[in-house]
């Protein structure tokens, strides 16, 4: 208990936050906080797992996080049938294509020697199968555009409920992972962290463009949702009731019948969305402790010890027979599709998927501060990044403009500083990243809960 | 006649734009390389240290411009340069000497100095948004075309125009004389052969006598020199946002790479690589087919490789491809 205070008092202080933000904003912006500091506490764990456990730098979390969003659209809206009968046949015959392709490369591969015949032979080969690939796909991706285009004009998913997506979405980023894994993983540290970076770049450049699949920047709204629809909420009996027992003492004091049954009105559409809010609540909250669950008891297992003996000293453990190679794959693997999971899980709360707010030049960096200031190789200290850098990126512009009133106090309203940093209260939210993750790096270079590796 | 209209057409199109752009790329590249060669760390706030390094000139265009000074037919911006590399300098050695000194002397793993810069990334990000904004900002002045495209239609008598921006030509003039003034520096000085022994073996260099401080001072002179010019010029050219030049981050990146990083005259070559690959894949072929195909074998789509949608994806797939067979680098890295 005692060696476990840090983690409590450090969880309680964050709570209290959130639970004032509650009684001072409103408790729907507390909830939607509580919400994202939940989604992004997965992505963290996901690249504390990669980071931390096995110090592998992946800075694609965005095109992961791309991808189980595309799963959650693929799996929940309906199938669109004149567009599966008009170009359907030609994007099936381009998959068989492309298992073609990659199986007569993977022949090649194994059959052959390396030699400068056979780099130019699969380089001759990809190319024309790119090219025949376009020409197969192109009259079916021009019909399926055309259906609809304002509507569908794409392909459409399964139809299934949006949960099991988080699944799918999990092995989408798993195996985009292992795709960048077995191409990219012996380089060094550095050079992976940009690789990795620009993988993710063309990932979400395909997610955007190719509108066949996806609608591209036209977006899909209105997906299925876990939780039930403000609308209906509020003309359910029981929710009324509730809202009114829960309320009753406030409703009491109001004598006026009309007005009572107002305020109860207005109560029971604020008590929709935070009841909506608190159903994601749940099932997010419920993700996160399976999750952490998992990543501790793999953590103390002998599997754990094994990757941070990977992590601390690669030869060492080579030389005791452990095939780090696969052992990095796997782990790569593993974290991706966790951010898969969260970025599934993201979309799930929208309700809708736009590939153009993908940005991995501004998320991506977020996460990893989140998982350098909460601590890496610690999944309570991760979690705690995800939640403290969402809370400061969230309310770093009410902090800001609280600063900034309080030292120009002396100033007049009407000082052109003033107003000056007023207007650029937003980009406040970068400095606090900035410097935090500096002072941290410099004072505290584990992170807030920092790893502890119990040897018994 | 319609083969000169071809040529004229690619001209045009494909090669003083990516002349352009590549000089503006490699610019950045010798940036990353240098502070990599020599600092030993993948540098990520370089597109922001370069937006930093073009905001000052701005704000000092814009005070030339209220007093009423200007260059004439060039840009006022051209003068403010100066001012926007000292400010750029002063700026990146208190930096040095804050944040990233400390983890030099500790001998940090690389990794850990990249951490750092992003946390440099985030301030500076933020230091350009509260002074001048997230918008976008054109500061040119001066004259736009050396060449316009009608004028050169009339002169010429042929079907396609040539359009030459003074930009593009400044752009390509100052990337020549500041590239060639740094390859003299590193080859012939002592000062540049001494960075040169500190970039291949840090020990040695050290027992040679060679002054470490002094070595990092310089470097960070000479990366301010090239940020604040290469930023310029790019914001010449197109226009100033901060957003766009932390993306274009990425290419740079990729140019320094493709030319083996740690190899400033590769980096060089990189930006060009990455800026003719990008626009020769995405260019619509139609036309300049209808030139030199006689009419009966015209395309009729538009005999494009990739859509333009597509750009960025281009050069990030060639240092993809170029990571996995030559990890190095075309020109082999990690020596300055």
């Amino acid at each position: 208990m005692r060696k476990n205070l840090n983690v409590i008092a450090a969880y309680s202080i964050m709570m209290v936050l959130i639970i004032l933000v509650g009684i001072f904003q409103s408790w729907n912006i507390a909830l939607s906080i509580f919400n994202m500091c939940l989604i992004s506490a997965v992505m963290t764990m996901g690249a504390n797992i990669q980071w931390g456990y096995a110090g592998l730098i992946n800075f694609g979390i965005m095109g992961y996080t791309a991808l189980g969003g595309l799963a959650a659209v693929l799996i929940s809206v309906d199938p669109v049938q004149e567009a599966w009968s008009a170009g359907g046949f030609d994007i099936l015959m381009c998959l068989w294509l492309i298992i073609a392709l990659v199986l007569i490369i993977s022949f090649i591969l194994k059959n052959f020697q390396k030699s400068k015949v056979r780099t130019y032979a699969i380089a001759v080969l990809i190319i024309s199968g790119i090219l025949l690939i376009r020409f197969t796909a192109e009259p079916g991706i021009e019909a399926i555009e055309d259906i609809n285009p304002a509507k569908t004009g794409f392909l459409g998913g399964f139809g299934l409920p949006i949960i099991f997506s988080w699944i799918v979405g999990a092995f989408f980023a798993g195996g985009l992972a292992f795709i960048v894994g077995k191409v990219a993983l012996g380089l060094r540290a550095d050079y992976l962290a940009i690789a990795t970076l620009l993988i993710s770049e063309i990932v979400i450049a395909i997610i955007k463009h190719e509108d066949w699949l996806t609608r591209g920047v036209k977006n899909v709204i209105g997906l299925k949702r876990p939780a039930p629809y403000e609308v209906d909420l509020q003309s359910t009996d029981w929710f009324i009731n509730l809202v009114e027992k829960f309320n009753s003492g406030k409703l009491e004091l109001i004598s006026n019948l009309s007005d009572r049954q107002a305020a109860l009105n207005q109560l029971v559409i604020e008590g929709s969305s935070v009841f909506v809010k608190l159903c994601y609540s749940g099932l997010f909250l419920t993700v996160v402790i399976i999750l952490l669950i998992l990543t501790q008891k793999a953590l103390y297992s002998p599997w754990g010890r094994m990757m941070r003996a990977i992590r601390d000293n690669e030869e060492a453990a080579n030389a005791m027979g452990k095939n780090v190679v696969k052992q990095h794959l796997l782990i790569f693997i593993l974290g991706s599709a966790i951010v898969g999971i969260a970025g599934a899980m993201l979309v799930t709360q929208d309700g809708l998927f736009t590939p153009g707010s993908y940005r991995p030049m501004r998320y991506t960096f977020l996460i990893w501060v989140m998982v350098i200031v909460g601590g890496s190789g610690n999944n309570f200290g991760a979690i705690l990044g995800g939640f403290a850098v969402w809370f400061l990126w969230i309310e770093a512009a009410p902090i800001a403009l609280f600063l900034i009133n309080f030292f120009t106090a002396g100033m007049s309203e009407t000082h052109a500083l003033k107003l000056h940093l007023i207007e650029s209260v937003p980009y406040f939210r970068f400095l606090m990243m900035g410097l935090g993750l500096l002072l941290i790096m410099r004072y505290r270079p584990k992170g807030i809960l920092p790893e502890k590796i119990e040897i018994k | 006649m319609d083969v000169l209209n071809a040529l004229i057409l690619l001209l045009n199109y494909i090669f003083i734009p990516a002349l352009t752009y590549g000089s503006q790329l490699a610019l950045g590249a010798i940036f990353v390389t240098l502070i990599y060669g020599i600092l030993r760390f993948a540098n990520f706030a370089t597109g922001d240290m370069m937006s930093f390094g073009t905001m000052v000139t701005i704000l000092f265009t814009w005070y030339f411009q209220s007093l009423g000074i200007s260059l004439g037919v060039l840009p006022t911006a051209l003068i403010a340069i100066p001012f926007g590399i000292l400010f750029m300098i002063i700026y990146m050695l208190s930096i040095d000497k804050f944040v990233f000194k400390y983890y030099r002397v500790n001998k940090s793993p690389p990794v850990q100095l990249a951490m750092v810069s992003i946390g440099v990334m985030f301030v500076t990000q933020a230091v350009v948004r509260i002074i001048i904004g997230p918008s976008d900002q054109r500061f040119f002045d001066g004259e736009k075309f050396i060449i316009k495209a009608r004028e050169f239609k009339e002169m010429t008598g042929l079907n396609e125009g040539l359009a030459l921006k003074s930009t593009q030509v400044i752009t390509v003039l100052v990337t020549i004389v500041l590239v060639s003034l740094l390859f003299w520096f590193l080859n012939k000085t002592k000062t540049g052969k001494s960075m040169k022994a500190y970039s291949d073996n840090e020990d040695l260099a050290l027992l040679s006598g060679i002054d470490p401080k002094k070595i990092v001072m310089i470097t960070w002179i000479i990366a301010g020199i090239l940020a604040t010019i290469g930023g310029a010029l790019y914001g010449l050219d197109k226009s100033f946002k901060p957003f766009t030049y932390f993306n274009n981050m990425l290419p740079i990146f990729a140019a320094a790479i493709v030319g083996g990083i740690g190899n400033p005259f590769g980096a060089f070559l990189g930006g060009y690589v990455i800026a003719f690959s990008e626009i020769f894949l995405t260019y619509a072929y139609k036309k300049f087919f209808m030139y030199i195909l006689p009419e009966s074998m015209e395309p009729e789509s538009l005999v494009q490789l990739l859509s333009t949608d597509y750009k960025f994806a281009v050069s990030f797939s060639i240092l993809v491809i170029v990571l996995l067979y030559r990890p190095s680098g075309i020109f082999r890295g990690k020596v300055l």
